[in-house]
């Protein structure tokens, strides 16, 4: 079997690419979906809260998906369910498996990975105890509750700030279950301010900032945990310890993008997004092969995520029809550096050659800082400052680089983004 | 009353291996466990190394059983299709003082017998494993040192004795045993819900062997369970070193080694310390951080970023510091395999083929007809060539539904897992017969998806699938349902 485009995960990201391909003139694609149903982690996130950027009204998470599962049926989108893909080779091919299917390889011109991410652990935290039952990722519990109809326990507590950790406290609560506290190592949330309000404020949630789960009791199902207050090194202060009796202990302590298979296919890994390093146009260290959504960095915003993986679909479109036509070759590269207070960038180059109008750059900052200013440098010449009240490490940045200013630097190598205090004295007008 | 002509208590790595071994007489056998499962004591949570021999002061039990048991290694994993893997060992010397522990070691080594051994210096180690220590000066290399699965070789023990026709009884645990007769003894023993009789005990009951040996025996033992705790790292750390890696060892063991597991992660640990509690399987703090400070010591580059678990084990550490096996001399048809610490996985084949022999001597029974040696593994699905996957997945297709994406393991694997003998009830069960589960999202994905399966195939509702029977029920009710706080 045969594709131009094969895209690998049915969830947001994967959607919104395969609709944005077959817009641009894709004539086969083939979504390959490991559940069920198509629509991802989103057919589980029944809040609402969705769609605000990309249709201007507050949808479900099902109801989102929904609107792009119908796009894509309705454009005549080819997706398999149920599909594990569990190889892509360097040359394409992508080697998968399914009840109904059995194993089998299909051949594309272009792969766009759009698998996602998946939670961080309680093992990869080494939060020392006994291994009871009852103790959840806040997404595993997410899914027993909304999709399988189950309650994973009744008395709750919940370590990390994330967003789906605040979600859960708010459902868990609303299913009748008590959760009696939320934890976070750091000083300050991971998740959304909104979500903060909405989830633990108007059900009086106590968020405890600082804090962290030492030790975990209980031999068969969870009986209780114990919480300490951490210190600025994040180890728990002696003397705080305070032990809280649950039979549920939910973790909300980060997303990982799920790269296995970028892995295997040997993608130059990006180590502080966990994600490929892509250029501007999505294309992975891989030839014709592209990463949006939560597989290429962790999102707060599913608008975000359709947005970056439309352009990925699009810019397959353009590989394919350049690669047809001959014209296709790699163009010089301005890397794209995290600087002071940034933790990272999406993408990691641009090439000023092939790229759009403009390119937007997501990044996000280390820490929490308050009236400072982004700071765009192009090589040592500080081009704009941005004032932002607020930045937060739970809350992705973006800005927009114009291809013309980049164009004005002919010899431009590099450049930085940074978090600075206040406005530069070098700055060059744009 | 239920009679056998043997009863084993304890359904770990020994006891399992000595209810094979016994199968092959003509005598009816009994395992009773206190557990849902075989392998839940310290068969599960151990380094599962196949000792080299080095180690054991030469003329004791240890060191006899570790020389047999490495011997038998190969064939048995052949013939009970279990992983097994010869990736040979090494003891780190760190400064020029410590090469004359190795000395001391190589010539323990020597007296034990153990072929190969040699000491190789420091340019030479890192030759071999570049991710040591710059300051390693010295190591002691051992050519026949390896690597097993503990929960495979324990089950695939079980599933074999089963196979011949031994009778498990899981959930009983023993709580009183009587002698009873003055000629022609026999033993009663009690359990929590029923009671046995037997004319031969073997007691495998790791660290309550001396407790059940107290009940009949003058003659005192005192087990202490010696807490090991340990660090798994995901598979993609599992090639940063390819020897099992050892320092030189102190006075409560061998010290904190690090190894590759024979499915592909990376395992650091154990720490050592003596506790009261039987039960005590929780990690510490502590403990934890003592792992990191000794094995970055051996391998600086430790990345500790890609830890995916840690747990603890207990080591049943008998004060007589030896393997207790045999007969006990005032209580006749009672046999101990007590203090099994390490290296008990390596020394398990041996000591349930001594204590077989020991048996058939004392008490003739004859060799059985029709006992059959070899047991098929389950089919795990990742491990096969692509023609091998095509025809498993033709013959059933439940074989390419992935269920655990991290260790992709499929439904067919996890039915079998249930379905065949001595088959998982529980999450845990299902875990290490398939793996499902012990991938770096720890199971955070596939957790629904097995909780379905076991409701389904043993007719449960899912309230009542549980992690390890007893109290740990993974989910309370179901959404919606009044319920009582």
């Amino acid at each position: 079997m045969r594709y131009e485009i094969a895209i690998i995960g049915g969830g947001p990201a994967g959607l919104a690419a395969a609709c944005a391909a077959k817009e641009a003139g894709c004539g086969s694609i083939l979504i390959l979906e490991r559940d069920r149903d198509a629509g991802g982690i989103l057919n589980q996130c029944i809040h609402n809260g969705f769609g605000l950027h990309t249709f201007g009204e507050e949808l479900t998470g099902p109801e989102y998906a929904a609107r792009y599962v119908d796009k894509a049926r309705r454009q005549g989108i080819e997706c398999r369910l149920n599909t594990m893909v569990v190889d892509i080779s360097p040359d394409k091919v992508i080697t998968a498996m399914s009840r109904r299917e059995g194993l089998f390889t299909i051949e594309a011109e272009a792969v766009i990975l759009a698998m996602g991410c998946r939670e961080r652990s309680r093992g990869a935290l080494s939060i020392p105890g006994f291994r009871p039952a009852g103790i959840y990722s806040a997404g595993t519990a997410q899914r027993l509750i909304n999709i399988e109809g189950m309650m994973p326990g009744r008395e709750v507590v919940i370590l990390g700030s994330g967003d789906i950790g605040l979600i859960m406290a708010r459902r868990m609560t609303l299913e009748g279950a008590r959760v009696k506290l939320v934890a976070e190592l750091m000083p300050y949330s991971g998740g959304l301010k909104r979500n903060i309000v909405q989830c633990l404020d108007d059900f009086g949630i106590p968020l405890r900032l600082s804090h962290t789960v030492i030790g975990i009791h209980g031999r068969e199902r969870l009986t209780g945990v114990t919480v300490a207050e951490t210190d600025h090194n994040r180890r728990p202060v002696p003397g705080t310890e305070e032990r809280i009796d649950c039979d549920t202990l939910l973790l909300s302590v980060g997303l990982i993008p799920e790269n296995e298979l970028s892995r295997g296919m040997g993608l130059k890994m990006d180590p502080a997004t966990g994600g490929p390093v892509v250029g501007e146009n999505l294309e992975t260290s891989a030839d014709g092969v592209f990463a949006c959504g939560n597989v290429l960095h962790v999102h707060d915003l599913v608008d975000y995520v359709s947005e970056e993986a439309a352009s990925a679909g699009r810019n397959a479109v353009k590989y394919i029809k350049d690669r047809r036509s001959g014209k296709r070759e790699s163009g010089r590269r301005v890397r794209l550096r995290a600087g002071k207070g940034v933790r990272y960038t999406v993408p990691g180059y641009l090439e000023p050659e092939h790229m759009d109008e403009s390119a937007v750059i997501r990044f996000r900052v280390s820490n929490v800082y308050r009236e400072a200013y982004v700071g765009i440098c192009f090589d040592d010449i500080c081009v704009k400052q941005q004032r932002k009240h607020v930045l937060a490490p739970g809350e992705m940045e973006q800005i927009r680089l114009l291809k013309k200013d980049i164009e004005r630097y002919p010899g431009l190598s590099e450049i930085t983004i940074r978090v600075e205090a206040g406005a530069g004295s070098n700055q060059a007008a744009l | 009353m239920k009679r056998y002509d043997c009863i084993i208590i304890g359904a770990g790595v020994t006891g399992c291996a000595a209810a094979r071994e016994l199968s092959r007489q003509n005598r009816s056998i009994a395992v009773l466990e206190r557990r849902s499962d075989v392998c839940e004591g310290t068969s599960k949570a151990n380094s599962g190394i196949v000792h080299a021999g080095f180690d054991a002061e030469p003329g004791t039990w240890k060191a006899g059983m570790n020389m047999a048991g490495n011997r038998m290694m190969e064939q048995l994993s052949k013939e009970l299709d279990f992983p097994f893997r010869v990736n040979k060992t090494l003891v780190l010397a760190f400064e020029e003082s410590e090469k004359e522990g190795l000395l001391k070691l190589f010539n323990r080594g020597k007296r034990n017998k153990v072929p190969g051994l040699s000491i190789l210096d420091g340019d030479k180690v890192r030759e071999l494993e570049p991710a040591v220590s710059d300051k390693v000066c010295a190591a002691l290399y051992a050519p026949t040192g390896g690597i097993v699965c503990p929960f495979e070789m324990t089950i695939a023990y079980a599933e074999n004795a089963y196979r011949n026709g031994v009778s498990f009884f899981l959930e009983h645990e023993v709580v009183r045993i009587v002698k009873k007769g003055i000629a022609g003894h026999t033993y009663q023993i009690e359990t929590d819900k029923e009671t046995f009789e037997a004319p031969i005990v073997v007691n495998a009951a790791g660290v309550y062997a001396d407790v059940l040996h107290n009940m009949v025996s003058g003659q005192k033992l005192h087990i202490t369970p010696r807490r090991g705790e340990y660090l798994l790292f995901d598979k993609s750390a599992g090639t940063m070193v390819s020897h099992t890696i050892f320092q030189l060892p102190g006075p409560n063991g061998k010290g904190v080694l690090i190894t590759p597991t024979v499915h592909g992660n990376l395992l650091a640990g154990p720490t050592a310390m003596d506790i009261e509690d039987r039960e005590g399987v929780d990690t510490t703090r502590e403990g934890l951080d003592e792992i990191v400070e000794k094995a970055r010591r051996s391998v600086p580059g430790l990345p500790l970023d890609r830890v995916i678990t840690s747990f603890a084990g207990l080591r049943a550490h008998e004060a007589g510091r030896d393997f207790i096996i045999g007969e006990c001399p005032d209580a006749e048809g009672f046999f101990d395999a007590a203090g099994i610490a390490s290296p008990g996985l390596t020394g398990a084949p041996a000591i349930a083929v001594y204590l077989a022999d020991l048996i058939e001597k004392r008490y003739p029974a004859g060799r059985k007809e029709g006992f059959v040696p070899e047991r098929k593994g389950m089919i795990h699905l990742s491990d096969l060539s692509v023609p091998e996957k095509l025809r498993i997945i033709q013959s059933n297709p439940a074989y390419a539904e992935v269920i655990c994406r991290c260790e992709t393991v499929t439904e067919g694997e996890i039915i079998d897992a249930i379905q065949r003998p001595l088959g998982a009830r529980t999450i845990d069960g299902i875990k290490r017969r398939t793996r499902a589960g012990m991938g770096r999202c720890q199971a955070g994905f596939c957790t629904p998806k097995i909780i379905d399966i076991l409701a389904r195939e043993l007719n449960l509702r899912p309230e009542q699938v549980t992690k390890c029977k007893g109290d740990s029920a993974l989910l309370t009710g179901r959404t919606g349902e009044a319920y009582e706080i």
